[in-house]
């Protein structure tokens, strides 16, 4: 097995290039994804390896950067589309539910409307407005869309080759805060399929539930949590359209109790809908209701008080300590 | 309304006009086909109307009095071209080989598409206002990484022009050069919405700022309308990038069989249009300059007829879908709420199942 340690920005960016050499029809487009490599560095040297007919610096119009992705998938190409930030895809947002998510159907099926949009997501890095916002609810509550989120860079290397080979379009969304963060990557094969949960920790009393940058707060909760004599179970979503449900029920029907993490504000949510779903699935294994630990219902604030609205270790286990007051 | 800078090469009198950029290329035989073209657009339109006022079709958009600028267009299409419509391109997709039948699958609620769009390089219609200008483009950039002599051309109303979509996929086609004729019928009305709301200068004037050529033609002359549309597409498929073109016409009929134009517009102004009737100018010009006969014209008649009696046996066999096909397509790769939603409607037996 050929492992090798590099942050989560590098691993994207290894795994585009080699979807890249893979298959000549897969496209990069967006703002500054050239010479600059993207605000953020993942297409670093694509351009100059692949040409500027592969990795196109776009015009700075988003409905423009899907809206010819729609055209180019017509015609048969997959393009990797970057959204500079996620407070900047709502241009796009027309294209997305109009045209991506309905085109396959409107055209029974004679369109394959194989793309994907790459979402630097959530918070965490202290930027200005409209760079930490967490939109995944509105692409989730889509039909035609499947939206999924990586937590590692095995993940992201792996997920974002996955998608791209996917013939429905995705929403990637990737939490920039865990750019930087170095992991062992697999670069034989992958952890999962991309719509698979994986459990990232064993636990006996508590589930808990996240994707994106929750999961490594929840891990580090999960610590906390043992030292105090509590064990959690840590299940990372990766796929939040569709939810895979069966790895979160049978943690569920172990543990008895559960806890979703997210970003976003809880009202209308993925983790609304993991709650949903689980307690009409587990109702007779719960031992207590199941609670979400969310983002405030507010625009997200000023970064400089970022982190008294994203969900936080102390959140969590505030929310772990709730569940496990219910008596059974 | 009319000015000097429109391309122009028949009267609405059926008198050829010269103009020192364009001439007719069109052989009497060739002229006779688009007339043909404009009558059956037109009586499929009529039909269309009947069939939605007897409760037949949910919705209908007439294109009457743009049956010039759709042939002229449609007709100027090389078939290895693809095209992108809104909802009323009709006479695009008769021009394309789609069975007018199809067309109607949408308007008769049955379909959110109607047509295999690949097998008639049209693709399926487009009812959210622009969407299509930039998918369109995208197309066409495909075009050029295939190295491939073939354009697109992409339809759109005087009222899309004030889209987003529109104006962004002018700036891409211009930075890019992509092989996109931009086609857009100016019929003076978004609705109850009058060109005056939507651009205080000509359309086609909007080109040149973006960087690339404009151009308005009189959209009720069909052998304008059709040299323009080849000149632009020839330049498209050997690298010369896009065009604009402005069809200047005229929406006899309503916006949709929904809409009610008589609370917007004066008879005076329809009755100035009638004048300018794209099929009767062509018939004059074959009589006068081709000495066609009137059983030639008896004949296109009665062959829309056929079509139309045709076209409402078709429609009137369009049964209500089952209702599981509405699971179909709604993703490519299998999954679980789609598998969830079938397996439901079984239980209800509002299905009898798999599809």
């Amino acid at each position: 097995m050929a492992t090798t340690t590099m942050t989560m920005a590098k691993a994207l960016n290894e795994g585009l290039r080699r979807a890249m050499e893979k298959n000549k029809k897969v496209l990069i487009m967006g703002e500054d994804v050239g010479k600059l490599g993207g605000v953020f560095r993942i297409t670093d040297g694509l351009q100059k390896d692949f040409g500027e007919d592969r990795v196109i610096d776009a015009p700075l119009a988003e409905s423009a950067i899907v809206g010819t992705a729609v055209g180019l998938a017509i015609r048969g190409y997959r393009t990797v589309c970057e959204i500079q930030f996620d407070g900047f895809v709502y241009p796009a947002f027309d294209q997305i539910v109009s045209q991506v998510a309905k085109l396959h159907k409107r055209s029974d099926g004679v369109y394959t409307m194989g793309l994907v949009i790459r979402i630097p997501f959530q918070g965490g890095i202290g930027a200005i407005e409209h760079h930490s916002e967490s939109p995944e609810a509105y692409f989730a509550a889509t039909a035609g869309l499947r939206v999924v989120s990586c937590s590692t860079p095995n993940d992201a290397y792996w997920m974002i080759q996955q998608s791209i080979e996917h013939d429905d379009p995705i929403i990637f969304c990737e939490p920039k805060s865990r750019y930087w963060e170095k992991g062992e990557v697999d670069l034989d094969s992958p952890p999962a399929g991309l719509f698979d949960a994986i459990v990232r920790r064993e636990g006996s009393d508590v589930t808990v539930i996240g994707y994106g940058s929750s999961v490594k707060t929840i891990l580090r909760a999960a610590d906390t949590a043992a030292t105090e004599g509590t064990s959690l179970e840590v299940v990372d979503a990766r796929s939040i359209a569709p939810l895979e449900l069966d790895t979160m029920v049978k943690s569920l029907e172990k543990t008895g109790r559960l806890v979703v993490v997210q970003e976003a504000p809880h009202m209308a949510s993925i983790g609304s809908e993991i709650v949903a779903e689980l307690s009409e699935r587990c109702f007779y294994s719960l031992r207590a209701p199941g609670v979400r630990v969310s983002g405030y219902h507010v625009p997200y604030p000023p970064t400089r008080i970022e982190e008294d609205y994203r969900p936080s270790v102390d959140r969590i286990l505030d929310a772990v300590d709730r569940v496990m007051g219910y008596e059974s | 309304m009319i000015g000097e800078e429109l391309v122009q090469l028949l009267t609405p009198e059926g008198e050829r006009v010269a103009h020192p950029e364009y001439e007719s290329t069109l052989s009497g035989e060739e002229i006779f086909g688009l007339y043909r073209d404009m009558v059956i657009v037109r009586r499929l339109c009529t039909e269309s109307t009947s069939l939605q006022r007897q409760g037949q079709l949910a919705l209908w958009a007439p294109i009457q009095g743009q049956e010039a600028a759709q042939i002229g267009a449609g007709r100027a299409l090389a078939p290895q071209d693809f095209t992108f419509p809104t909802y009323r391109e009709h006479g695009i997709a008769w021009c394309r080989g789609v069975p007018p039948e199809n067309m109607l699958r949408l308007f008769r609620a049955v379909s959110n598409g109607g047509w295999d769009a690949q097998k008639y390089r049209h693709s399926v219609p487009t009812v959210v206002l622009g969407n299509q200008v930039l998918n369109a483009v995208g197309y066409a950039m495909g075009i050029q990484r295939d190295g491939a002599e073939e354009a697109v051309m992409t339809f759109f109303g005087d009222g899309a022009s004030s889209q987003g979509d529109v104006l962004e996929a002018f700036v891409w086609a211009s930075s890019f050069n992509t092989p996109v004729v931009f086609f857009c019928q100016n019929n003076q009305w978004g609705i109850s919405t009058p060109m005056s709301i939507q651009s205080k200068i000509p359309l086609y004037h909007r080109a040149p700022g973006f960087g690339f050529p404009g151009i308005r033609v009189d959209g009720n002359d069909v052998l304008a309308v059709y040299e323009v549309s080849k000149r632009a597409l020839e330049s498209a498929r050997v690298g010369g990038g896009p065009t604009l073109i402005e069809a200047y016409t005229y929406r006899m009929g309503a916006h949709t069989t929904s809409d009610d134009p008589t609370r917007y517009r004066i008879d005076a102004e329809v009755e100035v249009w009638k004048h300018r009737d794209p099929i009767e100018r062509v018939k004059s010009l074959l009589v006068r300059e081709y000495r066609v006969k009137t059983t030639k014209f008896d004949e296109v008649a009665a062959e829309a007829d056929t079509m139309a009696l045709k076209l409402r046996e078709d429609v009137l066999a369009m049964d209500r879908p089952d209702p599981i096909t509405m699971f179909d397509h709604a993703y490519a790769a299998p999954h679980p709420l789609i598998d969830e939603g079938r397996r439901e409607m079984v239980e209800l037996g509002v299905s009898g199942g798999s599809h």
